[in-house]
């Protein structure tokens, strides 16, 4: 069990990411996939400000354990993780997606220190997390790799594809987390192209299932824990989630998932943020 | 100059082709507010299918369909419609030669935020090697709503590539758009320059400018990439001092590869290609801002012709 001080130094963590989402990395008129982004905030913090063995200032550390953003499309709450912890200045995130920058739209790692491969490319990062788990098993190595993936992502072949390559090969030192916010880009899941139920569907592939509300610190650190105790079978974590979370008017609302503020929005963003500090 | 969206024009001439023929049918990945099918899918809610984000099994959904006497339209980004399926592309729709046809949607670097995973700077290459596609870039709304019926009407795949950003008007209702036809859209003596999308654009205005100075430059508008006509292509070339391509797409492959190639049986012809030189995309603030970064602006093209006949 996590003590209360641990949950509360990533709670302010996960706010802090938002802060930085809000206010460096997005702004008025600006677009960013403020939606998902936001909905990761407390899975993205628990890893890089707990779970996660790594060292900002020598991110390629042999042993450290990987964080792959598989809903690349979300890259600014990774980006508010990495300049946060210290990878890299935080004068950064305000040139986002501007000619040159360091931050670019999806996570490029030719470019940005603690990115660990590209993806954007929806449906490739479970993949990529296998083959660097086998590629850490083959050399001894105890790191772990996450992967985060949308729930609307899931449509994607290539992840059933991954999904039983992994149970086949008894890739334990991999943990998939879904990001289960229930919209995808155009509107929710359910009345599209419907990607559910989740849950069956990766105990079907022979996975540990694990699932939670991914806004819940506690339960989150109990599940990460709870998967390093899985052994010889993949786990994935569900995360029930908010799209859009602690921002008022972007929860749960297709409009932000790769929506630009208004100036009124932004204020109000701030102050919903406000509300939340201690 | 007046300016529209293709991909809105694109959407419209989708519902307006619908209405005429029920076969049509369009599926999409999950970006129809992006590509507009979403416009068709209002109009048609029961002949549109939207099939998430699993390209792949789209491209195939549809071969079905058109094994079924449907016209269908799959859409996404370029990037993901011509890279993501291009195996379905290739081995299950054009080797049988079904009427699929294709919209990559913010293609090139008109989807300039996102960056290198989302911009195609490819797709005109990719497209145009499959035997029995047909690739069309066109060069403004008018055009492309054209060419979505020219598309249906035509038997096998047909690839189109749909800017995201608006564009200035080259062509007008009346004039005509006929799969494989050349289109000069500027007379002139010295250089002709083949251009198509946004280049055309610039082509005009670095044709424009150097009228200024003594050199007369004839712009064409080369909306199907293919089947390409050589012989057109050959006749209009030939008394040219030189010949200048200008494409927002690698420099491998594409508009001014088809040129060359069209070109290479004849000698004596100077050739200059402007595009993106072999580079991936990156994110920018704005759209102009890229071109410009990319090297494909009205100064650019402007450049290569000058180097070309020595006028430096
Ligand atoms: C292969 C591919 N197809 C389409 C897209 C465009 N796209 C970006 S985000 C997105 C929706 C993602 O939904 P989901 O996975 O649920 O992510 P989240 O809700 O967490 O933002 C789409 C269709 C893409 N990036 N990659
Ligand atoms: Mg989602």
């Amino acid at each position: 069990m996590a003590s209360q001080a641990t949950i509360d130094h990533l709670e302010a963590k996960a706010l802090a990411l938002r802060d930085h989402i809000v206010n460096d990395l997005t702004g008025v008129g600006k677009v960013g996939h403020l939606g998902g982004s936001c909905s990761s905030a407390e899975i993205v913090a628990a890893l890089y400000f707990h779970k996660m063995k790594h060292d900002p200032q020598n991110p390629a550390l042999p042993d450290r354990d990987r964080f792959l953003l598989s809903k690349g499309h979300a890259a600014l709450v990774q980006y508010a993780a990495l300049a946060e912890a210290g990878y890299f200045p935080k004068e950064e995130m305000k040139k986002v997606k501007t000619l040159g920058a360091m931050l670019q739209g999806h996570p490029d790692m030719t470019r940005t220190p603690g990115i660990e491969a590209n993806t954007g490319s929806l449906g490739q990062g479970l993949s990529i997390a296998c083959g660097m788990a086998l590629g850490l098993r083959l050399d001894g190595q105890a790191s772990k790799v996450y992967v985060l993936i949308g729930d609307g992502e899931l449509a994607e072949g290539q992840i059933w594809e991954a999904a039983m390559a992994a149970s086949y090969y008894k890739i334990d030192n991999l943990v998939a987390i879904v990001d289960r916010n229930r919209l995808q880009a155009t509107g929710a899941i359910c009345d599209r192209f419907d990607t559910n139920p989740v849950t069956p569907k990766w105990a079907a592939f022979g996975w540990e299932t694990i699932e939670i509300d991914g806004h819940d610190i506690g339960a989150i650190l109990g599940a990460l824990d709870k998967a390093d105790r899985i052994k010889g079978k993949p786990t994935v974590i569900i995360a029930e989630t908010v799209k859009g979370k602690c921002i008022s008017f972007a929860e749960n609302n297709p409009a932000f998932h790769n929506g630009a503020m208004t100036p009124e929005q932004w204020e109000i963003a701030k102050s919903d943020l406000n509300k939340l500090r201690r | 100059m007046a300016t529209k969206s293709q991909r809105q024009a694109y959407g419209e001439a989708l519902v307006e082709l619908g209405k005429e023929n029920k076969n049509i049918v369009a599926l999409e990945a999950d970006l129809g507010k992006s590509t507009m099918s979403i416009l068709f899918q209002q109009q048609f809610p029961e002949r549109y299918f939207e099939m998430g984000i699993a390209e792949a099994n789209m491209a195939s959904t549809a071969a079905g369909l058109a094994l079924t006497g449907k016209i269908p339209f799959i859409n996404s980004f370029a990037v993901f419609a011509t890279g993501r399926c291009y195996d379905q592309l290739r081995q299950t729709i054009a080797i049988a030669g079904l009427n699929v046809n294709i919209c990559g949607s913010s293609a090139g670097l008109s989807d300039f935020g996102d960056g290198s995973t989302h911009q195609s700077v490819e797709d005109m290459a990719t497209m145009r090697v499959i035997p029995g596609m047909t690739v069309l870039v066109p060069v403004d709304a008018i055009e492309t709503r054209k060419m979505v019926r020219a598309m249906a009407a035509h038997p096998g795949p047909c690839y189109i590539r749909i800017n995201r950003n608006d564009l200035p008007f080259f062509t007008d209702e009346e004039s005509e758009f006929e799969i494989g036809k050349l289109y000069p859209v500027r007379e002139g003596g010295d250089v002709i320059v083949f251009a198509n999308g946004v280049m055309v654009s610039k082509a005009v205005e670095a044709a424009e400018a150097l009228a200024g100075e003594g050199i007369s430059v004839k712009v064409v508008n080369v909306s199907t990439v293919k089947p390409l006509d050589k012989q057109a292509v050959i006749a209009m070339a030939k008394g040219f001092r030189a010949v200048v391509t200008a494409e927002e797409h690698s420099v491998i492959g594409g508009l001014g590869s088809a040129i060359a190639e069209a070109l290479s049986e004849i000698k004596d012809i100077p050739l200059a290609i402007v595009g993106i030189e072999d580079r991936f995309g990156t994110s920018a603030t704005n759209y102009d801002e890229l071109l410009v970064y990319y090297g494909l602006t009205a100064d650019a093209v402007k450049a290569r012709i000058k180097k070309i006949i020595g006028k430096e």
